[in-house]
């Protein structure tokens, strides 16, 4: 008791002693608005501001140079009538869920045979990643040479084989280039999915797989009753990652096609690009992009509604 | 090719600034003291990357240390891909910071008309100067109450063919087809002997709307009447241009190039995989530049294998689209005058010889005093280049070249007509839909 008196003293001392400021931050409501504070700035600077800014500017004739006047809804009911918004709307969905689908068989696959001891297993984890560490810019260029009209590397191996008679026309043709973009982006995202599905497995207890074998699982089995179920919250995220980055990806489509030919590989992100800022259109740019906001918001509720879900279970 | 020497082209810009005469730049200048405004002066010009590479060396190693001189201005030039300047140029305007200077292409400076400084005094100093401006000058860079940018430029159009394997077509010397029927007819032939002809339907700034504009023109199609508002793009004329291409596309061109920018072209001309195709003078320049590089398959330097042409005609005419380049002073940059004595000191004729000269006749000038310019007389081959800009039309045709008709160009709304077609999207559909696409820029305000 005579201990809890002395503690009792001496803090009521120290509060004493103490500012105003001090005193505040005694209030813990004040102390995490202060922890917060930067986050916040942070988050309205790069997030909110140019998103409320995106939305201003959609709602407005603005243009390049001109600030405009508010017209309601009329730049969403011009897409509505517009034939390559249509087109971008279509290839930007078709690019995600093809792409996505495949980057995560393929990532889990790899991820599954990174998993297992063999020589070399660190060396062959970094090469893994290199696709990922490249600059997009950079290893979409080497793409666009491997897939040029004139110089393909591919059709050049495909005609000494004899494989072909004519060179494939990769990038001119409306089905061939979106095709290539595709594969691109399955090149590029496979490591991502890798690597982190691979820190997933590695969280999994090795006994969990051993008592399962023992009980008589075959390797399938131990797969999709004890793996696939402690995977499958990393594997949300990492989706849940991948198609927000995937809907709005633009470097890879800008530098490989441009949206061409005749935007056959337009997406969201290039067509307000090129009617925003190349055309100086800003407000129906805008409006394009912001035409993205609801699928993904959609895409992110789902989501982490089902991640929750799976934790609690 | 006239060399210049770096004392010489002092001497000239001393002469330069002297013709420019204004402001009190030759007094300046004979007292041997900056302008005032001049002390630190830093100008950004951003340019394109010069299809020539002299001329970008030429700009680089004596124009920024004469403009130093001269004016007492740091020249910062930067150069990047023509096909990104609208971009920079956009977010410049809208962050309000960026280049001084922005040398534009096609007709862009009118989508910039509210950003950017009069220069209206200039111009019409540098045209009386030096004979007036080409009408495609004048169009792209006047939006009809001021001239929103200083003409730089004409970049020259034309088709440059293998000699040798057009001979071996039967088109011998001086017999080029002449009409798109025989063009069609001499690429079918060259095209089943492995030797197509090559052309972009990709969005780029040059090849492809330097192309496909004349094409509709010269089979009588036009995308609005004189009025600039009525929309006349889905007549017989283009339903016409547009399903002989399709044709055309699949018996004669190398099909790739749906997916070519500005640059494949050239590429693959010299690699030899193509006989002809519509572009500026670059492609001969870089074969005469490096002749133990550039072959034909006998082993001869392949500049000795190339010709020029115009664009063929058709049931409208012959007609051609040269690229005009333009410089903007923006608005919001804080060195407007030293901007405008800039444009007014490098444009000057003796200034602006030395870059000319470097241009080998890929550029013909923006005013016509260029056309008498001694350096026609040293190749012939270039000689197709030297009144190239009095046969140009300009995008907007039959209207102005106006802000709608930037914004058509900058959709690439005429050249997906085409690229559609050869894809495969019915004809009538094709056109169809280019015009509503220009009724839609049209309708805006």
């Amino acid at each position: 008791m005579a201990v809890v008196s002395a503690g009792s003293k001496s803090a009521s001392i120290l509060s004493r002693k103490r500012g105003p400021i001090g005193r505040l931050l005694e209030n813990e409501w004040w102390l995490a608005c202060l922890l917060l504070l930067p986050t916040a700035v942070l988050l309205g600077l790069f997030i909110a501001y140019p998103f409320v800014k995106g939305v201003l500017l959609a709602v407005t004739d603005a243009k390049v140079g001109i600030p405009g006047q508010f017209v309601g809804m009329q730049n969403f009911e011009a897409l509505w009538h517009d034939g390559i918004f249509r087109v971008a709307v279509w290839n930007t969905f078709a690019y995600t869920a093809i792409t996505t689908v495949f980057k995560l068989a393929f990532g889990l696959w790899l991820a599954l045979l990174l998993n297992r001891d063999f020589k070399g297993k660190v060396f062959v984890r970094a090469f893994i990643l290199l696709p990922f560490i490249i600059p997009t810019v950079l290893s979409t260029f080497a793409w666009k040479w491997m897939f040029d009209p004139t110089f393909s590397v591919i059709n050049w191996i495909l005609l000494h084989l004899g494989l072909i008679s004519q060179r494939i026309n990769w990038l001119g043709d409306p089905h061939l280039a979106m095709l290539s973009v595709i594969v691109v982006n399955i090149w590029r995202g496979v490591p991502f999915y890798a690597i982190s599905l691979l820190a997933g497995l590695q969280t999994i207890r090795p006994d969990l797989q051993e008592a399962a074998a023992i009980d008589g699982a075959r390797p399938w089995q131990r797969f999709w009753y004890v793996t696939w179920p402690l995977l499958l919250p990393v594997t949300m995220v990492v989706v849940l990652f991948s198609v927000i980055q995937t809907f709005a990806d633009f470097q890879l489509v800008y530098v490989l096609t441009g949206g061409g030919p005749a935007n056959a590989t337009q997406l969201f992100a290039t067509y307000a690009y090129q009617i925003g800022i190349g055309t100086g259109l800003l407000s129906q740019g805008a409006a394009i992009s912001l035409a993205m906001f609801p699928v993904l918001l959609a895409v992110v509720v789902v989501q982490l509604l089902y991640i929750r879900r799976v934790e609690i279970h | 090719m006239i060399r210049i020497g770096r004392r010489k082209l002092l001497k000239l810009s001393v002469a330069g600034a002297a013709a420019a005469g204004s402001r009190g730049l030759a007094t300046i200048l004979a007292l041997g003291q900056a302008p005032a405004y001049a002390q630190g002066t830093t100008l950004h010009w951003l340019r394109w990357n010069d299809f020539v590479p002299a001329s970008d060396e030429v700009l680089r190693r004596q124009i920024i240390p004469e403009c130093q001189k001269a004016l007492g201005v740091k020249l910062n030039i930067e150069m990047i891909n023509g096909n990104d300047i609208q971009a920079r140029t956009t977010s410049a305007i809208q962050s309000g910071t960026g280049p001084d200077v922005i040398c534009a292409l096609n007709n862009w400076p009118q989508l910039y008309a509210e950003s950017v400084v009069d220069v209206s005094d200039l111009a019409d100093d540098i045209g009386k100067a030096q004979g007036g401006f080409y009408e495609e000058s004048r169009v792209v860079a006047n939006d009809g109450k001021k001239w929103v940018a200083l003409p730089w430029c004409i970049l020259g159009a034309m088709l440059a063919y293998r000699k040798s394997w057009f001979e071996e077509a039967g088109y011998h010397a001086g017999q080029f087809p002449q009409t798109w029927e025989e063009y069609r007819a001499a690429g079918k032939k060259l095209k089943a002997t492995g030797r197509p002809l090559g052309q972009t339907l990709g969005h780029t700034f040059g090849d492809a709307p330097t192309y496909t504009y004349p094409y509709t023109w010269s089979w009588g199609g036009k995308e609005v009447e004189a009025d600039g508002k009525t929309v006349t793009l889905n007549s017989k004329a283009t339903v016409d241009a547009v399903r002989f291409m399709v044709g055309f596309w699949k018996d004669a061109y190398d099909e790739g190039g749906l997916a070519w920018d500005d640059s494949n072209n050239n590429r693959a001309f010299l690699a030899g995989t193509i006989s002809c195709t519509l572009n500026g003078a670059s492609i001969y320049l870089e074969a005469k530049r490096k002749p133990d590089t550039y072959l034909t398959e006998k082993g001869t330097p392949m500049k000795d294998d190339i010709l020029h042409s115009p664009l063929p005609r058709g049931a409208g005419g012959e007609f051609g689209y040269h690229l005009p380049m333009s410089n903007m002073v923006m608005a919001y940059s804080k060195n407007q005058k030293a901007a405008k004595d800039f444009l007014r000191w490098i444009t000057s004729k003796e200034v602006y010889q030395a870059w000319f000269n470097s241009q080998q006749g890929y550029s013909v000038g923006a005013t016509t005093v260029w056309e008498n310019d001694p350096l026609w007389k040293q190749d012939p081959v270039m000689l197709p280049f030297r009144s190239a800009a009095r046969s140009g039309r300009f995008p907007g045709y039959a209207g102005p070249a106006d802000r709608h008709a930037a914004e058509v160009l900058s959709k690439y709304i005429i050249i997906d007509m085409y690229a559609k077609a050869v894809q495969g999207v019915p004809v009538e559909d094709a056109v169809k839909s280019a015009h509503e696409a220009v009724q839609a820029v049209h309708a805006s305000t």
